[in-house]
């Protein structure tokens, strides 16, 4: 007889963790899976503070919010195995999903009900942004180097100029001033800093300079990383002739953005919005293909680590109707749509039975703005909102109800 | 039994073919020597990775091309065999645009039929579309050449290198050649920065630096431009054509390929730029050469996706000899020199004809009577594959040692057990120094959508651990491309 469950949780970070504890204390048989040594996901290399404020209700560490996790993973009696890669998902019939791992006991196959897709990102790297020259050694990611430095202890370079001011990049500039590398720069192609206003902040105390509206265009070097070419751009973001200047570094940090790992989701046919780069999701955070639901970073990027745990206790009580009703149960859905101003937003259907925290971000900094949904003439006022905060908003089940087929979300400078 | 010691300069792939076929006889002490710290990292690194069909070159304008390179490719279809090398025989289209075209396209058949070529034919347009679904509507035909295929060049220069190894050659990695040691007339060794290896017969097959070399012996008819091309590749989702495809050639070029490479990934390029003498160390991509290669695609093959789906650009240099043919000739004024130079496209392709061709030299030109081993052995096992490898067979793996299967490479599937068993080629081959492009081309790891985010870091722990150093000294590409600088505390300690 085949191993089987009722949900197999893919990823153990904390999207992962927290879905296999609320799975299992919801009285699910559950698996988790990891493709890493330890569970965590990134959370171990992230040891600097700012985690589980609203979690916890109390700042933690990166490995401390981890921590947290995997005890409660051990108390509740959660299976897990790591050094486990999913190979692939078998979708057979709602209930019945096959899923095929690799771990060093061999190449196994388990049954399971519902699957809970928690695999996270990936960061965008020097390629994809378009920079050409060498390619030569001395150009990492942000969260590479943050592994190279927090996991393995190795320094990856002296002279730093980081591509982006996203939060992981802002973190990784301070993470090298404090092992005395010199940050001589952080490129922003964007008129306006990327990351969170409290990881901005750390360009001051540093003393690191911020070009904003810059664009790194070419690296050169003979083995490693030499020099650096800096360019400025126009309100289109166009090169602007003329305009370049030389930095020299031995090393280049690329913070450019994450993109959910979706490969093995798209593979079953799991349809994507483009302008999160996830699954489109019912407000259960099911996908597309019933009884695979997703959270954390592969459903859309997150910036606290707290909504993404929210996201994957949501997944588990949508594994749990699922298996109840055997397929969640018709409903009237309603369509939440990004109206004006409103870059991306989750999740993408409302059925009116529940409330729903509505994950979002805008599409430039505003201040002012009034964050509307005409249909159910719902407005809030917000004083300032810029792409790097991620906005949570409930809506109210009645207030769902109020919508005909569609409701719309605007973001309105006043 | 006196053993005639032969030195090979370069270990791409034309110096590598060479120490192949020499490998076989008795009577030869093979010595392959190479500046970088691994094999086929020059002029072969960054290549189309095509084995050309043999109609391009007129034998009146460049004989030992046209020559060559339909030998080659006769040769690589039962070397890819032998040593297990990684191919596929698609066949490629020259896609004609206007009617103009045809022309060109009737005097590439016409050379190709003069040159041997089988198989090949005009096709119209309804052919040329049934043919390659994706190819631009307004094509009116094409070209098709059934026996063009692709390799992957570094993997095959690995596995000759590996085949020659185990047939006695002796691998010099590290090894650059200072000056070539010549008494009365004749070759007597190769200085170098390991001191100097003896040498009866030397064979100059250093690819951009090959007149270099030749001048060392005083021989200075010829010199080596740099040709640069540029290329593209995308992630494995991007649907890309069946066929290689082939625009109308110019006289200079034959112009930008848009074709699906070997490990599934569409690539484009490349474009040819010359550049100064002086540059044979410029491997830089530049905006303005993509986007030369990027337009050109477009016009056979115009549904490019996004530049978001780009997971590499890379550039290449082919050797440009003076002449325009190669140069494949034991030099008449110094005894045993044998020069190998100017292997610019169809190199790839050329290159075990080019082996043979050597192999001829040695024995009509110096008068040297070769004696065949009694055990010489042909075949060369691949590396294990975990993404090729049927379910049943990597769990036998598995169960005779684990590490086959922890994954490591999340894009490619490379497992552990992949990247330890390309160590140990490397150790058995010579490699002395770390790298991670080492691992890569064995094993593909870090070579897929996320270009080794997350998978270089644990490649590192593992080439540090076999090669037993630290591992922030484990390199990228050989020397001077060091991981790190050090520990996490080294700079707060040498401020202190």
């Amino acid at each position: 007889m085949m191993e089987s469950y009722d949900v197999i949780v893919i990823g153990g970070g904390p999207a992962g963790l927290a879905a296999a504890v609320k799975a299992k204390e919801l009285g699910l048989e559950t698996l988790l899976l990891d493709e890493n040594e330890f569970l965590g996901g990134i959370l171990p290399q992230c040891i600097h503070p700012g985690f589980g404020i609203h979690y916890f209700k109390e700042e933690l560490t990166g490995p401390e919010f981890a921590h947290r996790f995997i005890e409660k993973i051990k108390d509740v009696g959660v299976r897990y195995q790591t050094s486990t890669y999913v190979l692939n998902i078998e979708n057979y019939s709602d209930l019945e999903k096959k899923i095929v791992f690799s771990s060093p006991k061999g190449i196994k196959e388990v049954w399971t009900k519902t699957v809970i897709y928690a695999a996270g990102a990936r960061e965008r790297h020097a390629f994809e942004i378009g920079i050409v020259g060498d390619r030569v050694a001395g150009i990492y990611t942000a969260g590479e180097a943050q592994t190279l430095m927090d996991i393995y202890g190795i320094m990856p370079g002296k002279e730093i100029v980081i591509v982006g001011s996203g939060d992981v990049g802002l973190i990784m500039a301070r993470r090298f001033a404090l092992e005395g590398a010199k940050v001589k720069a952080v490129i922003e192609l964007m008129p306006y800093p990327g990351g969170l206003a409290r990881n901005v902040m750390i360009l001051r105390d540093f003393n690191i300079p911020l070009y904003l509206s810059h664009k790194v265009v070419e690296v050169r070097g003979r083995a490693r990383v030499e020099k650096i070419k800096v360019v400025k751009v126009d309100e289109n973001l166009k090169e602007i002739p003329k305009s370049e200047f030389w930095i020299d570094a031995d090393t280049l940090l690329i913070s450019a953005g994450l993109v959910p790992n979706v490969k093995l989701l798209q593979r079953i046919g799991v349809e994507i919005d483009p302008s999160t780069g996830g699954p489109i999701v019912n407000e259960l955070l099911e996908t597309t293909v019933p009884g695979i639901f997703v959270a954390g970073n592969a459903l859309l990027i997150n910036d606290l680590v707290d909504y993404v745990a929210e996201q994957g206790e949501l997944a588990a009580f949508g594994a749990k109707e699922f298996i109840e009703n055997e397929g969640i149960p018709s409903k009237r859905w309603i369509k939440l749509e990004n109206g004006q101003n409103i870059r991306l937003l989750a999740p993408h259907y409302l059925s009116g039975e529940r409330d729903v925290y509505v994950y979002a971000r805008v599409s430039t900094p505003m201040e002012n703005v009034k964050i509307v949904f005409p249909e159910i003439k719902k407005e809030l006022r917000f004083p300032i909102l810029r792409p790097a905060e991620m906005l949570r908003i409930r809506l109210r089940a009645e207030e769902i109800r109020r919508a005909e087929k569609k409701i719309t979300m605007e973001a309105i400078p006043q | 039994m006196k053993r005639i010691k032969v030195a090979i300069i370069g270990a791409g792939i034309s110096g590598a073919s060479i120490a192949r076929v020499l490998s076989r006889y008795d009577n030869l002490e093979v010595h392959l020597i190479e500046k970088n710290s691994d094999v086929g990292w020059g002029v072969t690194k960054a290549n189309t990775a095509l084995i050309h069909g043999g109609y391009d070159d007129d034998p009146k304008k460049f004989p030992l091309r046209a020559k060559l390179c339909i030998q080659g490719n006769r040769i690589w279809h039962q070397w890819v065999k032998e040593l297990e090398i990684p191919h596929i025989w698609n066949g490629a289209l020259i896609v004609a645009l206007t009617e103009d075209d045809f022309d060109e396209l009737e005097t590439l058949l016409e050379r190709g039929i003069k040159n041997g070529v089988p198989e090949m034919r005009i096709v119209d347009k309804e052919e040329a579309l049934s043919l390659e679904p994706g190819l631009n509507p307004k094509a009116l035909g094409g070209l098709w050449i059934p026996i063009v295929g692709q390799i992957g060049p570094i993997p095959a220069v690995v596995a000759m290198v590996e085949n020659a190894v185990s047939n006695g050659v002796k691998l010099h990695l590290e090894t650059e050649v200072k000056g070539i040691k010549v008494e009365n007339g004749e070759v007597k060794g190769i200085e170098t920065n390991n001191g100097l290896i003896d040498a009866d017969i030397v064979i100059n097959a250093a690819g951009l630096y090959a007149d270099e070399i030749s001048k060392m012996v005083g021989i200075d008819y010829f010199e080596i431009h740099p040709r640069k091309g540029e290329y593209w590749i995308f992630d494995e989702d991007v649907p890309g054509p069946r066929r290689v495809l082939f625009p109308t050639p110019t006289p200079i070029s034959k112009g930008v390929v848009v074709t699906t490479e070997i490990s599934g990934h569409l690539m484009i390029g490349p474009n040819a730029q010359d550049l100064p003498k002086e540059e044979k160390e410029n491997l830089a991509t530049t905006m303005e050469g993509l986007n030369e290669v990027w337009e050109k695609a477009k016009k056979i093959w115009p549904n490019l996706p996004p530049k978001s789906k780009v997971i590499r650009t890379f550039a290449g240099l082919r050797p440009e000899p003076s002449g325009g043919d190669f140069i494949i000739k034991a030099e008449e004024e110094v005894y045993g020199f044998i020069n190998v130079a100017g292997i610019r496209s169809p190199g790839l392709t050329s290159a075990p004809a080019i082996a043979y061709e050597v192999k001829e030299i040695i024995e009509c030109d110096l008068g040297i009577t070769l004696t065949e081993k009694s055990h010489w052995n042909p075949y060369r096992r691949d590396i294990t594959h975990f993404f090729m490898t049927p379910r049943e067979e990597a769990n036998r793996l598995i169960a005779t040692n684990n590490s086959y299967g922890k994954i490591v490479c999340k894009c490619n599937k490379v497992s552990e057990g992949d990247i330890l068993e390309a160590i140990e080629r490397m150790k058995f081959i010579g490699v002395k120094t770390p790298s991670i492009d080492s691992v890569k081309v064995r094993t593909k790891a870090t070579s897929g959508t996320c270009q080794g985010t997350f998978c270089k870091v644990r490649i590192v722990q593992i080439l540090a651990r076999e090669y037993k150093v630290e591992p922030w000294k484990v390199t990228l590409k050989g020397k001077g491309s060091e991981i790190g600088v050090g520990d996490v505390k080294v700079l707060l300690r040498r401020a202190s």
